[in-house]
């Protein structure tokens, strides 16, 4: 026996209360982890932005869209490279009303200047003696080819256990009826920010379709010549249209995704503010019960007193107690919260890349969890070490 | 010179504003392999003085010398450390700790020891089978009958080599039988690994097997008897 093993005796000694203890320190730090994984996650979100790209939108809101015909005049303002578009279409499974996933209508290069963060991993070859487009991915020719070809994540596209070339229907809700696409691609995003459950289509086919031929567009992606134009070029495209009936709105695309996380408003505070609630909540109930624990054993603190234990020596063994338990708890906790929640990758749909549990904040857990140790310890551990041998002894004999 | 020597000590508690004198100027020695009974009323001081020769309490005034050191000048931890090497201390209720088994509760004083984890279990074995417990070491307290428990609780007392054993009643929560076992162990301690030894008790016959009897009466010493002269009362 050593003093180590003194003290997981000593916390075997009520053993229904200690894992009790044990369990609600450990729910604690995972609810503190899971909802700063929310946090994280929607801090991740914004990583999804390039600074090399900008987002243009009309000035009044996203939900309102800009003319096609913007396109043209933006892709002439010196520095711009590429301009590509996109429109929500936000339809819903016609089989499960529940099962909601973000689908996009997209210009033709809008997936190409996506090349650098994600990766074509399986796609349906085009009909042999196909015409393919010249300059597209040849991975992406038969995507190019159907007017009613889709591209889609790889997470999606497991989930729902399609093949390629399957034919998917989608409920319009904005644009209403039903809609069907045929799978050509898989994508594997090389930013896990950037998500794999979205599904992209021709824009050509939503305008037919939805439009009747109205040339109108979510939002333009900008890829830019060079980043440090970002702030001239920004100024310029926003000058065209001031004075239109669409004025616009151009940012970076990372402060674009940074808007979004905006619009959750004081939620990631109170988020943060809950977390703590309930850390503090069962500090309490973590101090109360090294209390209990200690105070039941003050004759044997007196007793191990009288055989020359000194206070520091007394001081640790409760603290360590405490330690045991409220990091026990807490290490679980963090660790389950962390690959839990990434193991089920909740991504909203779509709309937030998977749901994750930075290590910042598992270490910020175990850190609160040292805290919980010390502070739910350290009281009773004094009150033990200021213990009079002879008032010890007293309450019992 | 005397192994315990008490001058003229005076312990005063306090209650509220009320000062309760203990013990009253006391002075005693007592000679290395004694085996000293301490006799006298409930609230007489038996413990009280027991405790301040454990160096457990202090006292108001006056000096507790043992083994040439002036224990009431000790500073808390030099206190603790002192204890730890030269008193072995018994209770009359054997204040195991009830979760650790028979050796683990003698091996307790030895955590403060440096020593290997086999040294410290060979010595706790060793101690166990001085009282008869040698077959008993995993057992818990509540596994044991009450001679046994305090058999355990001596083990714990002799097992870092003591100079001092102070008993506190040993045989107060014992059957006639039981208690006769113990106080021929304490005899034996006494006689054969020359432990010097001083016993509190209400019980006359647990204090004939002493070498010399004190009597207390209202924290002042009334009278000895015994075999040898090694008493000094002042």
């Amino acid at each position: 026996m050593n003093l180590l093993s003194l003290v997981l005796i000593n916390l075997g000694r009520n053993k229904r209360r200690t894992i009790l203890t044990m369990l609600s320190v450990m729910i604690a730090l995972f609810l503190f982890c899971a909802l700063r994984g929310v946090l994280d996650t929607l801090q991740e979100s914004i990583k999804v932005g390039s600074e090399s790209k900008l987002v243009t939108r009309n000035k009044i809101s996203l939900i309102f869209p800009l003319p096609l015909a913007y396109q043209d005049r933006i892709a002439g303002i010196q520095g711009i490279k590429d301009v590509g578009y996109g429109n929500w279409f936000g339809g819903r499974d016609p089989a499960d009303e529940r099962n909601f996933y973000a689908q996009f209508a997209v210009s033709e290069n809008y997936i190409g200047m996506y090349a650098n963060d994600l990766d074509i991993i399986a796609y349906d070859p085009p009909q042999a003696g196909a015409a393919i487009p010249p300059g597209v991915d040849p991975k992406l020719a038969s995507y190019y080819l159907d007017r009613e070809g889709c591209v889609v994540g790889e997470l999606l596209f497991k989930k729902m256990k399609w093949k390629l070339g399957q034919k998917v229907v989608v409920s319009g809700t904005i644009f209403p009826g039903t809609w069907t696409y045929n799978i050509r691609a898989v994508y594997r995003a090389k930013n896990p920010a950037m998500g794999e459950s979205a599904l992209f289509f021709h824009w050509k086919y939503l305008s037919e379709k939805g439009m009747n031929g109205q040339g109108m567009i979510g939002w333009y992606v900008l890829q830019l010549q060079d980043p440090k134009r970002a702030g001239e070029v920004t100024r310029n495209v926003d000058a065209i249209y001031t004075n239109s009936a669409a004025a616009t709105h151009t940012e970076t695309e990372r402060a674009f995704q940074a808007g979004f996380v905006s619009m959750y408003g004081n939620v990631p505070f109170l988020i943060g503010v809950i977390g703590l609630a309930v850390v503090f909540a069962i500090l309490m109930v973590a101090a109360n019960t090294m209390m209990m624990a200690t105070r039941e054993r003050t004759a044997e603190v007196g007793v191990m007193k009288t055989l020359g234990f000194q206070d520091g020596t007394i001081f640790g063994v409760v603290l360590a107690e405490a330690a045991v338990i409220t990091l026990g708890g807490g290490i679980l906790g963090a660790l389950v919260a962390k690959f839990l929640i990434e193991g089920t990758k909740f991504n909203a749909g779509g709309m937030l890349p998977p749901m994750n549990v930075a290590w910042t904040t598992v270490a910020a857990g175990m850190g609160i969890a040292v805290l919980m140790g010390a502070t739910s310890g350290i009281i009773p551990a004094y009150q033990a070490s200021r213990l009079k041998i002879v008032d010890a002894l007293r309450r019992v004999e | 010179m005397a192994l315990i020597d008490i001058q003229n000590v005076r312990k005063i508690y306090r209650r509220g504003n009320e000062e309760v004198v203990v013990l009253d100027g006391l002075s005693l020695s007592i000679q290395e392999g004694d085996y000293v009974a301490l006799m006298g009323p409930s609230g007489s001081g038996k413990t009280t003085l027991l405790n301040l020769i454990g160096g457990v309490d202090r006292p108001t005034t006056g000096s507790v010398n043992v083994s040439g050191t002036d224990i009431a000048k000790l500073k808390p931890r030099d206190l603790a450390r002192w204890r730890s090497r030269n008193i072995g201390y018994i209770f009359q209720l054997y204040n195991l700790i009830p979760v650790l088994t028979a050796q683990q509760n003698v091996e307790l004083p030895l955590l403060l020891v440096k020593m290997s984890g086999k040294e410290r279990k060979d010595r706790a074995q060793h101690a166990l089978s001085i009282v008869g417990l040698g077959d008993r070491t995993k057992h818990l307290p509540r596994q044991l009958s009450g001679g046994q428990e305090q058999r355990v609780a001596i083990a714990r007392a002799l097992v870092s080599d003591p100079t001092v054993l102070l008993a506190d009643e040993p045989t107060g929560d014992l059957d006639r039988k039981s208690a006769e076992e113990i106080l021929t162990l304490l005899e034996r301690l006494n006689r054969e690994f020359k432990k010097t030894i001083v016993m509190v008790t209400h019980d006359p016959h647990a204090a004939e097997r002493a070498l010399h009897r004190l009597h207390l009466e209202k924290g002042v010493l009334e009278s000895q008897s015994g075999t040898y002269p090694v008493l000094t009362p002042a």
